[in-house]
């Protein structure tokens, strides 16, 4: 077996030159040709994450806009039942406040109205005595040809409008 | 050779001085030769390969940052985010063998992975460095190695010598495992390709039974290029296994 055959020259003559080739290969791997690797992996990693980063902070804007929008349009529609509410109960008082009024004008004027009733009841009633003492005299006169004794006129009235009356 | 008439399956072994004179002077083999096309080619493919620097990477580039990648989280998976350190060691000694085992693949090339003093050597430089990293790291801790915490004491004259010796047959396990196999590829390939050539010379009926191990030197042509690219993985896993033990201590 050629392998095993250590006593050729070249069995450990390769061996040495493995090293320097090994050695040399190593170096320029590691020195200039994987660096240029990583480099362009690494930044194509660090480009996707950049942009997903960047992505994440767009997606997180939006949300917080559209958050914003609901929350506006939430408080927006709150105003409006509160304004509409406040127009009706406004409206309302101000219809009971009007009513109230009017029933207090109405009962006012019907007072009035009662109240003259009463007047022109009681005036009526004064001249209808002084009608019936004069018409009763008068009749009492045509009918006797003498003036009645007026004191017994007016008792006679009192006396017919008291039954009258009740 | 078989076509010399003589059925020699270890030729394809046999070292040559290159290059000429030159070569003859210093001593450079044929498998030197080997090993620098071999590199030539690695340092070529990343070169090359990354010259675009695209964002989206293009075959080559693909390949170059596949290779890359891929031994990288090799390297941080079986060492851990320390292994970043030792990933250029990894990577090269990965496509050394790679390049050894592929490259003697191809006819008239050779196979310096078939060497037992190319892969003691590779061995004991991974065996070398491994050693060098755990003092390094752990100074005279790393000797607590050679016996597991928590073993009973008594068991001491027992536990010491076999991990010390299992620590020594590192380098002669990764090197025989590489060289046998690289070996009895090769020579299987030249044993069938004997029975082609005699087959070949004993007339009809012969030449008909002949087409057999050419069919299954084809069949084996695959099977080694998986055997050519395990065994190049088998060798940079188990230096990040040893790198693993190195630094971590069990």
């Amino acid at each position: 077996m050629p392998q095993l055959d250590f006593s050729n020259p070249l069995t450990i003559a390769q061996v040495v030159w493995m090293a320097i080739i090994f050695g040399a290969l190593y170096y320029v791997l590691a020195r200039y040709t994987l660096p240029q690797v990583a480099e362009v992996v690494d930044g194509r990693a660090n480009r996707i994450a950049g942009d997903l980063d960047s992505a994440r902070a767009a997606k997180a804007q939006s949300d917080a806009a559209i958050a914003e929008v609901n929350e506006a349009g939430r408080r927006a529609s709150a105003e409006a039942q509160a304004a509409i509410n406040n127009a009706i109960a406004q409206v309302k008082a101000e219809a009971q406040e009007q009513s109230r009024a009017a029933d207090e004008r109405l009962n006012q004027q019907l007072e009035e109205a009662e109240k003259r009733i009463g007047e022109a009841r009681r005036a009526a009633m004064g001249a209808l005595r002084e009608v019936a003492r004069d018409t009763a005299g008068a009749l009492i006169t045509r009918l006797t040809g003498q003036a009645p004794d007026p004191s017994a006129v007016q008792g006679a009235v009192e006396g017919a409008m008291a039954a009258a009356r009740s | 050779m078989a076509a010399e008439g003589k059925m020699d399956a270890l030729g394809q072994f046999e070292l040559h001085t290159a290059l000429g004179g030159l070569g003859r002077s210093v001593n450079f083999t044929n498998s030197n030769l080997m090993m620098l096309l071999g590199g030539g080619l690695i340092i070529g493919l990343l070169y090359y390969g990354m010259k675009p620097r695209a964002v989206v990477p293009g075959r080559l580039q693909s390949l170059a940052e596949i290779s890359y990648s891929g031994l990288l989280s090799m390297t941080e998976g079986s060492i851990g985010p320390e292994g970043r350190r030792f990933f250029p060691f990894i990577f090269t000694l990965f496509f050394f063998v790679l390049m050894g085992n592929m490259l003697g693949l191809l006819p008239y090339s050779f196979t310096y992975t078939s060497h037992i003093a190319v892969t003691f050597g590779l061995a004991l430089l991974v065996i070398v460095v491994v050693t060098a990293v755990a003092l390094r790291i752990h100074g005279m801790h790393f000797f607590s190695y050679f016996f597991p915490e928590g073993a009973p004491k008594l068991l001491a004259p027992l536990i010491i010598p076999i991990e010390v010796i299992s620590y020594l047959s590192r380098p002669v396990s990764l090197s025989i495992r590489l060289f046998a196999n690289m070996v009895a590829g090769h020579v299987m390939f030249e044993v069938f390709a004997t029975f082609i050539v005699l087959l070949g010379g004993a007339g009809v009926l012969g030449a008909s039974i002949g087409i057999l191990p050419l069919v299954l030197n084809v069949v084996l042509v695959g099977f080694e290029l998986l055997v050519a690219a395990l065994q190049a993985y088998v060798f940079a896993i188990l230096t990040c296994i040893y790198l693993h033990d190195a630094v971590h201590l069990h």
